[in-house]
């Protein structure tokens, strides 16, 4: 079963001084004729699709439009062109201790961010002492969020996301979280979700990584697809072309 | 929609609930500095503008809190709408959420406000000599376009904020201007019939005029008046939702 389709996404950012300049100014330029933005494409033309139970690794150098293809597939941004369709939940672990309000104890960020991601307070009322232990932040629960550490953020945000069973999961960069405790309990529980059946998307510069664990591999570069296929032949091209990289250097 | 509606229930509240604790969490004085502070303008103009209009006009303490009841909720909403948007940018530009909920949320803290204040206003009409009649409950009819109108305003402003941040002071010196214009401390009677006419194409004044034709004239404007109200709110908030479609993700992609 086709579980997500991407299609001829396209991605447009612009740039230009707009946000420094203010209204007054803007309106000044525009009568003047000399405003301008610079357009820029950090995705052309992606297209691929997913089955259920896939595993897709996304590789490429920095820049190659890899988190701006993930936010538009999870539905943050919508596609200037093309379009996406997926079936069923989905769960995106993006740049995970962001979007937290440090003035708000943690409990009252698991319940935010819980409602954000979906849930209903029923659910949450019934998986918020799971959330806490797994997080390991039980002494901290009416401490404000600012007063964790970076790394205790990222161990709440992910105790909080990995607790449904999404049908597609999304991973930016966060198989590895935490110390080391807590690294091989946030993979464990990974590894369960994704083998229970669920469409996962990774994106990973660990090439070893994306070897092991992922059947299909989409290349970007500088926003355009280079491949899409089997993990073995797009990895081993990819591979080649990072030393061949490395040679000219 | 009503699905929708229950599935995002949840986090509306929390929402609600994150604004509310976050105003009022830290402050000593909490809620009551917000009933503290359109207090205060209320005292200050009914000590300076008595010399001028008190004289003459019945009621006019109940007359300037009308006006600062109605304009102080429109100018704290809509101030509040304006950088809902932009203040809750880091979440949903990680997170997919309908982002009219920041809006929503933030007009229900202005509602709240508004309801402490209008609590108060009542208390100052029963020291003021009104005589209350069953006409008050539809001070809900201007309650209720009010609301509509500050969310109408809010979505405008808040797409506006996102690209321009000049907007911020531009609206002040606005509501600064519009504050004079909606006869808040003075009557329009000394006007000549035309300009009484271009009053009425300020939205804030039809709102404070409703106010106080309820409370003070204990009579019910007209058919046209309503209607009037109800003209202006339907076309900010058209205007405002067709903004917010077109706007609120296209500022993902400017950087």
């Amino acid at each position: 079963m086709e579980v997500l389709n991407v299609e001829n996404v396209s991605i447009r950012y612009m740039t230009g001084d707009f946000k420094d300049i203010g209204l007054k100014e803007y309106v000044m330029r525009r009568l003047k004729k000399n405003y301008q933005v610079t357009e820029f494409w950090a995705d052309k033309n992606i297209t691929f699709s997913l089955e259920q139970g896939d595993m897709l690794g996304i590789i490429g150098t920095n820049g190659a439009g890899k988190s701006t293809l993930l936010k538009a597939i999870s539905g943050i941004m919508e596609p200037t062109e093309g379009k996406v369709e997926r079936k069923g939940t989905i769960a995106a672990l993006l740049e995970l201790a962001s979007g937290f309000d440090g003035d708000l104890t943690v409990r009252e960020n698991t319940y935010l961010r819980g409602a954000m991601l979906g849930y209903t307070r029923k659910f949450m009322d019934e998986m918020y002492g799971e959330i806490i232990i797994f997080s390991g932040l039980a002494e901290f629960q009416d401490r404000p969020f600012k007063h964790l550490s970076s790394g205790m953020k990222s161990r709440l945000a992910f105790s909080i996301a990995s607790l449904v069973n999404p049908d597609i999961l999304i991973l930016d960069e966060v198989l590895s979280v935490g110390d080391g405790a807590f690294k091989k309990k946030s993979e464990a529980k990974m590894k369960e979700i994704i083998a229970g059946g669920a469409t996962t998307i990774l994106v990973s510069h660990s090439l070893e990584q994306v070897r092991e664990m992922c059947n299909k591999v989409l290349w970007l570069d500088k926003g355009k697809q280079v491949a899409f296929g089997g993990t073995r032949e797009i990895c081993d091209k990819y591979q080649l072309h990072l030393e061949g990289m490395g040679m000219i250097k | 929609m009503i699905q929708k509606m229950k599935k995002y229930q949840f986090l509306f509240e929390e929402l609600v609930k994150r604004d509310f604790k976050k105003k009022y969490k830290r402050t000593v004085l909490g809620m009551a500095w917000s009933l503290l502070s359109p207090l205060l303008t209320l005292l200050v103009m009914r000590l300076v503008f008595t010399q001028f209009f008190g004289e003459t006009m019945e009621h006019y303490t109940t007359y300037l809190f009308c006006g600062n009841l109605i304009f102080a909720c429109f100018s704290e909403s809509t101030g509040l709408g304006m950088t809902s948007l932009l203040e809750n940018a880091d979440i949903f530009s990680k997170v997919n959420v309908p982002k009219y909920l920041f809006l929503l949320s933030k007009s229900i803290q202005g509602l709240i406000n508004f309801g402490l204040t209008l609590l108060v206003f009542f208390l100052f009409c029963i020291l003021d000599g009104i005589t209350f009649t069953w006409k008050f409950v539809l001070l809900l009819y201007p309650i209720c376009c009010l609301v509509l109108f500050n969310i109408g305003v809010g979505l405008i402003l808040s797409a506006l904020f996102m690209f321009f941040r000049d907007i911020q002071y531009l609206w002040s010196v606005f509501t600064q201007l519009l504050m004079y214009m909606s006869a808040i401390f003075y009557t329009i009677d000394q006007y000549s019939y035309t300009v009484q006419c271009l009053f009425l194409v300020n939205p804030v004044y039809l709102f404070i005029r409703y106010f106080r034709k309820i409370v003070i004239e204990a009579t019910i404007p007209t058919l046209w008046f309503h209607l009037l109200m109800l003209a202006d709110v339907l076309i900010v908030l058209a205007i405002g939702c067709w903004m917010y479609k077109k706007y609120n993700h296209r500022f993902l992609y400017y950087i």
